[in-house]
């Protein structure tokens, strides 16, 4: 409609593909392709195989990504309980006190992730709570980066919430806990599995937190995929690319699939 | 109220991030913007609430108090507490005492000086390639509609699912020394060697952020741009406005919010990447997340490490705030702000 001439709109249309094609069909794609391969020497990649595949399947890659789900579900998890909690709580409080909770809540996502792995490092390496080394340093850098991204999605659902509905069960005798749970809960579940989704994600394919802190019993996916680039083999990294995209997107996949049940109850 | 999140009724078309990635992108938002849907909540509580004795209000607003404690203690614990031990090691120089000392040391490294730099164009080069590109593709699949172009933009939104340095490795197969491009080349020329070897340069990690970071700009962009009035748009055409005047008078004034909250969150995600420049793997481009992890890690100079990760904070956090005042200051009426656009965008 900007454009009214049809070849006009023609060329317009070649100029966008012509930008988006290079810039952000073409990454995935090739990630998928090199995947199978075990050389690219020419245009298209050669030497079809499923030899990375069958490694991954019997060697550490295995347990990488197996390290890497149960981080980002105890991370989401986590996060999601706390940035629910407070997203709860923040709401009941004075505008001043909302605006506070927020600029806490929301500060993780300024400082860059590395700062945030360095200052666990700095702060659990020591007497009395010593982590350091261990699984859980991960999972709470996770959890510390996620948690911001849980909390704005449930403040958000609930600003979003009609307040009818808990004036309602509250007028009618309800008593609070009993309004949170029965009421408030189930109508924020969709955006709750939605968040659940997000920090599952994000907590996947986290690499800079986790590069600092990462115990050598405790190695999530991406760096071994860091690992792999960085000793060469490139097509092993992009099989392990792969599984990482793969695994994200089933989980979200179902989440999506609970969410729709949860939004028709 | 617009929203934004459309596929949130859980219709199921959705693909499988697009719901997720709204929800990134409306935290991104909110991250940069001032949290504008949570100002705006309207003040009912107070007064629907079915209780408003007296006794019963101040015990209410006593409980609520209580209730936010936990979790701001436990943020305190795992998040500020060591935040604010960085700082504090940063002032403490090996050799005991309390200065400003490894401050002056590391100001005076080259090292540092020169990862200043690099952080910093970097990113103001990144958040100028992400603008103008996600501007022209977000202008070409909202108003010079094709068929397809939905699926396009949904495809978009699946990069903001994946990890950055995807698109490093990526870069690698298209433009590395072995690789598509320069594979393409060598067939076709019959050359030994491709004609493209920039990825281990700046402009490599540079055309990776602005591929990495154009979503973001996009999906703020694109939810801006849907509450756009055609009539505005067909009525300046029959007018006799050319397309880019229109472009110009008619749809970017109503675009800048989003445009600007998209910037300023490349920006601040610009001053923080790692991964991408991790993956990179060059010696000659340093930044300051990257030298925060080779002093912490390799060189195990934990004060340096500190100091750098002083200043790259000061500078984001810094950023993030001064944006966030202009936007409460400058993002337009309340009902404006709380919109979807804005929303979705910032």
């Amino acid at each position: 409609m900007l454009v009214p001439s049809k070849s006009a709109r023609r060329a317009v249309h070649l100029l966008f593909f012509a930008l988006f094609v290079p810039v952000f069909a073409l990454p995935l794609l090739v990630i998928v392709a090199a995947s199978f391969a075990t050389g690219w020497s020419g245009a298209l990649p050669s030497g079809a195989t499923l030899a990375h595949y069958r490694d991954i399947a019997h060697g550490d890659a295995l347990d990488a990504l197996l390290t890497s789900v149960l981080t980002a579900l105890a991370a989401s998890l986590t996060a999601l309980t706390a940035g629910t909690w407070a997203a709860l709580a923040a709401e009941k409080r004075t505008r001043r006190t909302r605006r506070i909770i927020d600029a806490l809540f929301l500060l993780p996502v300024a400082v860059p992730s590395v700062v945030v792995g360095l200052s666990l490092l700095v702060a659990f390496s020591r007497p009395p709570l010593l982590l350091n080394g261990t699984p859980q340093i991960v999972i709470l850098a996770h959890t510390v980066l996620v948690t911001a991204f849980a909390y704005q999605s449930v403040t958000a659902a609930l600003t979003r919430l009609d307040p009818a509905y808990e004036q309602c069960a509250a007028g009618l005798g309800a008593r609070p806990v009993h309004v949170l749970w029965r009421v408030k809960l189930p109508l924020l579940l969709p955006s709750l599995t939605a968040a659940a989704g997000l920090c599952f994600a994000l907590s996947m394919g986290e690499l800079s937190a986790t590069m600092m802190i990462y115990p050598p019993d405790w190695l999530p996916l991406p760096v071994q995929i860091f690992a792999a680039t960085d000793r060469g083999s490139l097509f092993t990294g992009a099989a392990l690319a792969v599984a990482l995209m793969a695994t994200t997107l089933l989980v979200l996949l179902g989440l999506s699939r609970l969410r729709t049940k949860a939004s028709y109850r | 109220m617009p929203r934004t999140e459309s596929g949130a009724a859980g219709t199921g078309t959705g693909a499988a991030g697009t719901e997720m990635v709204a929800a990134r992108t409306e935290s991104a938002a909110a991250r940069t913007g001032t949290g504008a849907a949570v100002t705006a909540a309207p003040p009912v509580r107070a007064a629907a609430s079915p209780r408003t004795r007296f006794g019963t209000r101040s015990r209410r607003t006593g409980a609520a108090a209580l209730w936010t404690l936990p979790p701001i203690a436990a943020l305190g614990l795992v998040f500020l507490y060591p935040l604010a031990l960085v700082v504090w090691q940063s002032f403490t120089p090996e050799d005991g005492g309390h200065s400003t000392a490894p401050y002056t040391a590391v100001f005076a490294q080259a090292s540092f000086r020169a990862a200043l730099t690099n952080t910093v164009l970097l990113a103001a080069g990144a958040t100028v390639g992400a603008l103008l590109l996600g501007l022209a593709l977000s202008l070409v699949i909202a108003f010079v509609p094709f068929p397809g172009g939905k699926v396009l933009s949904r495809f978009i939104d699946l990069f903001l699912a994946f990890p950055s340095f995807l698109i490093t490795l990526a870069l690698l197969f298209l433009y590395g020394t072995v690789g598509m491009a320069n594979g393409l080349w060598t067939d076709v020329t019959g050359a030994a060697h491709g004609p493209l070897d920039f990825l281990h340069t700046p402009w490599g990690v540079l055309l990776a952020e602005v591929t990495y970071f154009t979503p973001f700009v996009m999906r703020p962009l694109l939810a801006a741009f849907s509450q756009v009035d055609t009539g505005q748009l067909e009525a300046a055409a029959s007018l006799g406005a050319r397309p880019w005047r229109i472009v110009r008078t008619v749809i970017l004034p109503e675009a800048l919010p989003s445009l600007a909250a998209g910037g300023a969150l490349v920006l601040v995600l610009g001053l923080n990447e790692f991964g991408i420049v991790l993956f990179t793997g060059a010696k000659d481009v340093v930044t300051l997340p990257m030298l925060v992890y080779t002093k912490a890690l390799l060189d195990g100079d934990y004060t340096g490490a500190c100091v750098v990760a002083v200043v790259n904070v000061a500078l984001s956090v810094a950023l993030y705030a001064l944006y966030r005042t202009a936007m409460s200051r400058t993002g337009g009426s309340p009902a404006r702000r709380t919109g979807g656009a804005d929303r979705a965008g910032a």
